[in-house]
């Protein structure tokens, strides 16, 4: 039984570096009706972003490369790549492709996904590189020494940040002018156009909260398996806990990271064996379709009714 | 239309290039398809790296090889098998000669262009990876799995571990798991490791990581509840980095932790930072920028600023290295070809295959190579193109890999017939008659 | 003024509905397909053969599938290359299980396992739509090749799990050099595309594009959407099965389920989106698209920076040039090169005096 618990301990927070990925989905499926498949790639470019800052910074400054200032002048000088990175996709990509059918947009986002691939590789070079936030990956020992589980700080660590994320996000969409109007526009672009929100303006906040995100989960999944090109395959683990969670709800995603972690990690380990193991590529996927074919919108998803 | 459009206006650039490339006669042309993009794309910058400064080194510094200038042009792969094809068929006829060898560092292309190298007579060089049954020579006459391969990695890294515990007979008993990428590359270790088992008596707990790897809370927790004595790694790209974090995580020690030559880089160890510290990987090449044959890259190529790394500070990693080694390997085929058709003269794909067949690197050779200890000693025959079947485990200390081992060679009267029955199924289901080795010379 | 239906009159039914109503295009068709088979094959290098052509035609296949399922029945898909996979090593176990198969019809009985595979991931389509479905379909993508690695029955107990295609004999006349290879590639090709176009013309073709514009309309007139879809699913898969196996067989020769990766089921998709949706021409305009520019990039960084640039860097240069030039051609013509040679037909039509 305590292997079980630390199992699905493990999964709940693996299923919380999930949902990071997926909230930058989220947001710009909702509020632009994108899917935006570059978002994986958004994540490799803001942690290599940062960390070509943090490396390149103590050279120009003189300041101490460990030190908490170079950390946070990195960190601003990525969140502002990644705002340029948003508003640049929104007007040269988007705004052309208004009305196009979603798979033009869809398609479109792969290949902003090249372009931004080849982009972060370009300006900082392929190298792999590591990347330390200062908390080590280790078993809290205390819960280690009364009931021999094994929970890691690190992970600890990134399950209060996202709940920051999260936390900042809805006080952001909830209680600020702009907030509003992100909402207006996620629930109607038409009437959001005509009471005067400008769309556009909002779609590049959109944007640039997103890569914001990006960044965040760029950092976690960069200092957990180091600054490389992988991380983009992040946008994979994502996929499940969206059609899982709805593509339009946060709640849904972060309700579905969740459940996506805990049961791949479960169905890994309790039915991975009988089968020869390595299901964890395919297993969410199922499990999400599996569970559309009894609710097609999702968990949150907003029911969709046909007009003939 | 377009088709036609576009189609004219490639032949147009694809003709421009031929004669723009076609060489001198007395150069060697090496294709080189490479991948610098990608997943891997860090991988091969250090191993193609490594290989083009060696040439460029030996152009530089000996004027060639006995005055043949070896010219070579890239061709990115992205580590894609169809785009590796293209850049098989779009290199193969470069030069004056052709291409002198292909070596396209992944599994993948290797079996793509398997049946290819044989019909053009191209040879085709897989150090470290690829077909593993193809070391039988009468069998695949042009394809050479050099220095070691999968099996006897994984034989050499029982041995090693063997060794640490005081002799492979202490192994009875004994639990070790495997912790493997989930893919054809993963697969090539089980089947080895299931024989050597029951050899030895110890069991092999297999746990897969479906790819790319980058989520193995699961795997680990299995390797916690199982406690096996040791674990073996045999992973590719992220899973490596991943895997020794969660290893860390999970407080299984790195010093239990052993990876094959592709999990054992500055690539793996660097991004996993102090989670790497004591973990050993084996390798057919050692890291250090202090051999000689560095060092007289650092000289004679990156004194005069030609080097091909844009990070100069991973010269002399292990990617690096392993790049190297393939440049050792290359130039003294050559090298050992002409010394048969003729000294100062570009060779054919054909000719260089006899001098990667007789191919015959020993110790003093290494030495005058300025590579001893740098790679093993290597000695290739019709029968055996593998030639050395031994590896080095060095270890990681948290900044740089130290050798803790001597060349530990893989239990050959396990492997080979292994390699046999493989290669015979092989013969028989494709009609080829094995050549008669002692008919070859 | 040479392209010009005037004068040509349609006298039956039969005569109205042909695949080239209008006599240039049935006289185009044929000296194009002509030029394929006979001109290409005597003056095309075997770079060009096996590197190019031939790969253009497996792909041009693979995207006449998927435009099926998505440009006619409007279901997303992202499973095409784990359809092609199932194609591939269903044709291998074919020829190997059964003493004397015949490779044209293990070719075929490797389209019919991918498309009952293909009906089998096709069933969530009737209750889930857009991209929920796409990304359920990836579940498709991930299980295939996860299964394929896995149980070594595919691919006859191959330590690696790699398969190497049998030699193909048809009436005893080996297929082995890269001319025969791409006539007997452009002769399947030619059938099923042939046979696609028609196909689309038919009731069942109707009734995709009747489901795809609107399914509940179409449920209302009578069109069965579970039989429209499964069949679209079938035939999409079936496709991509045919070409899978022609990707093992007359392409690469040996093949591993990894080949088959999402990234392959990406670039179809590019395919029949740059290409055009909902048209069999476009599918060979997109395949022929992305299997060259890639290649024309590379080509054309060699030529222009060899030796000037860091090779690292001129290899991520074309990564992004391929991604701003979809991008580009998403905006300039969203409807992809087939509208384009739509266009310029139009414009052939009325020249020299457009007005």
């Amino acid at each position: 039984m305590q292997f079980f618990f630390e199992v699905l301990i493990g999964g709940l927070l693996s299923g919380v570096l999930y949902v990071l990925v997926a909230l930058g989905f989220v947001l710009i499926y909702k509020a632009s009706g994108v899917f935006n498949f570059a978002q994986g790639a958004m994540v490799f470019f803001a942690a290599l972003t940062f960390v070509g800052f943090r490396e390149l910074l103590p050279g120009l400054t003189g300041l101490d490369p460990e030190g908490a200032l170079v950390f946070w002048m990195a960190f601003v000088l990525a969140l502002g790549a990644m705002i340029v990175l948003g508003i640049l996709t929104e007007k040269i990509v988007l705004r052309p492709l208004v009305n196009q059918p979603h798979i033009t947009l869809f398609m479109a986002t792969i290949g902003l996904t090249f372009l931004v691939e080849g982009i972060a590789q370009g300006i900082w070079g392929a190298n792999v590189r590591g990347l330390s936030l200062g908390i080590a990956d280790e078993p809290v020992e205390w819960i280690m020494d009364s009931a021999n589980m094994l929970v890691s700080k690190f992970d600890l660590f990134a399950a209060a940040l996202a709940g920051v994320l999260v936390a900042s996000l809805a006080l952001f969409f909830q209680y600020t002018k702009v907030g509003r109007a992100l909402r207006a526009v996620a629930d109607d672009h038409q009437a959001a156009l005509s009471i005067g929100i400008p769309l556009q303006q909002i779609w590049a906040i959109v944007w640039a909260v997103a890569g914001f995100v990006a960044l965040v989960a760029g950092l976690i999944w960069g200092a957990r398996s180091g600054v490389q090109f992988a991380l983009t395959f992040t946008a994979l683990k994502a996929l499940p806990v969206l059609i899982l969670g709805g593509f339009t709800s946060v709640p849904g995603a972060i309700v579905g990271g969740l459940i996506i972690g805990a049961s791949e990690k479960l169905a890994e380990v309790y039915i991975g064996p009988f089968v020869g193991g390595g299901i964890e590529g395919w297993f969410p996927y199922m499990l999400a379709l599996a569970f559309l074919l009894v609710r097609p919108e999702g968990l949150f998803g907003e029911r969709h009714i046909d007009r003939v | 239309m377009k088709l036609k459009k576009t189609a004219l206006v490639a032949a147009a650039v694809a003709g421009l290039l031929t004669s723009g490339y076609a060489a001198a006669a007395s150069e060697q042309f090496i294709g080189l398809p490479s991948y610098r993009v990608g997943p891997f794309g860090s991988n091969g910058a250090s191993l193609y790296g490594g290989w083009i400064d060696y040439m460029a080194m030996i152009n530089e510094r000996d004027g060639g090889i006995n005055g043949v200038k070896l010219s070579w042009e890239e061709c990115e792969t992205e580590y894609n098998n169809a785009r590796g094809v293209e850049c098989y068929e779009r290199l193969k006829g470069k030069g004056a000669t052709g291409n002198t060898v292909f070596q396209p560092l992944s599994t993948g292309i290797t079996y793509s262009v398997l049946e290819k190298v044989a019909q053009d007579k191209i040879p085709m060089v897989t150090i470290g990876y690829g077909r593993t049954d193809a070391a039988d020579g009468r069998v695949f006459p042009w394809v050479f799995p050099m220095i070691s391969t999968y099996w006897t990695q994984a034989s050499a890294i029982i041995n090693y571990i063997g060794s640490k515990e005081g002799g492979v007979d202490k192994l009875k008993g004994k639990k070790i798991g495997l912790l493997y990428h989930d893919s054809a590359y993963g697969k090539e270790s089980h089947a080895i490791l299931d024989k050597l088992a029951s050899k030895h008596g110890f069991t092999v707990e297999k746990i897969a990581v479906a790819s790319p790897g980058n989520e193995q809370q699961a795997q680990w927790l299995q390797i916690r509840q199982a406690k096996p004595d040791y674990v073996i790694l045999w992973g590719w790209g992220v899973m490596n980095a991943t895997a020794l974090r969660t290893a860390q995580k999970t407080g299984y020690p790195r010093e239990k932790v052993i990876g094959v030559w592709w999990s054992g880089s500055e690539e793996d160890t660097v991004p996993a930072g102090d989670a790497a510290k004591g973990y050993t990987a084996a390798g057919f090449n050692v890291a250090g920028a202090n051999y000689p044959v560095v060092q007289d890259i650092q000289k004679h190529v990156y004194g005069k600023s030609k080097g091909n790394m844009e990070d100069k500070g991973r010269v002399g990693s292990v990617l690096y290295n392993r790049g190297v080694v393939h440049g050792i390997i290359t130039v003294e085929a050559i090298r050992k070809a002409q010394e048969k058709y003729g000294k100062g003269k570009a060779l054919t794909g054909e000719q260089v295959r006899w001098g990667f067949e007789n191919l015959d690197i020993d110790d003093k050779r290494l030495a005058a190579l300025g590579a001893a200890g740098f790679m093993p000693d290597l000695k290739i025959t019709c029968a055996d193109h593998e030639g050395a079947g031994k590896v080095k485990f060095q270890q990681w200390d948290g900044a740089k890999w130290t050798v803790v081992s001597d060349w530990i060679s893989g239990d050959q009267t396990v492997v080979r017939p292994m390699i046999e029955e493989s290669a015979a199924a092989y013969a028989k289901e494709k009609g080829i008659t094995p050549r008669d080795c002692s008919k070859e010379m | 003024m040479l392209y010009r239906e005037a004068g040509q009159f349609k006298a039956s039914y039969i005569e109205d509905q042909q695949i080239f109503p209008i006599r240039q295009d049935k006289i185009g068709f044929i000296a194009i397909l002509a030029f394929f088979s006979l001109v290409v094959p005597m003056i095309a290098s075997e770079y060009w053969l096996q590197a190019i052509l031939i790969p253009v035609l497996i792909f041009s296949l693979a995207a006449i599938g998927l435009n099926i399922l998505t440009g006619y029945a409007g279901q997303l898909s992202l499973g095409s290359a784990a359809f092609m996979a199932v194609g591939a090593f269903g044709a291998y176990n074919f020829m190997l299980r059964i003493d004397g198969m015949p490779f044209i019809a293990a070719l075929i009985l490797g389209g019919l396992c991918a498309a009952l595979v293909g009906i089998a991931f096709g069933l969530p389509s009737l209750r889930i739509k857009g991209f929920y479905l796409a990304v359920a379909t990836l579940a498709a993508q991930f299980f295939i090749v996860w299964a394929l690695v896995k149980f070594p029955w595919f691919s006859n107990n191959s330590t690696s799990g790699v398969i190497s295609a049998q030699k193909v004999e048809i009436l005893g006349f080996a297929f082995d050099t890269p001319v025969s290879k791409y006539l007997l590639t452009l002769a399947v090709v030619a059938v099923f595309a042939l046979l696609a176009k028609n196909l689309v013309r038919t009731t069942t073709g109707r009734s995709w594009m009747a489901v795809r514009d609107m399914d509940v309309a179409a449920e209302v007139i009578g069109i069965r959407p579970m039989r429209a879809k499964l069949s679209a699913f079938a035939v999409s898969s079936f496709y991509c099965g045919v070409a899978g196996a022609l990707y093992a067989y007359t392409y690469l020769g040996t093949v591993e389920p990894e080949g088959f990766s999402l990234d392959l089921s990406f670039r179809i998709l590019f395919m029949i989106i740059i290409g055009g949706v909902a048209s069999i021409m476009g599918s060979f305009l997109g395949a022929a698209f992305i299997v060259l520019l890639p290649i024309f990039l590379n080509v054309a960084m060699h030529a222009l920076f060899a030796g000037t640039m860091p090779a690292g860097l001129a290899s991520n240069l074309e990564l992004i040039i391929f991604g701003g030039l979809i991008i580009f051609f998403l905006i300039v013509e969203p409807h992809g090169l087939a509208r384009l040679w739509q266009i310029g037909k139009e414009k052939l039509r009325l020249w020299p005096f457009p007005h």
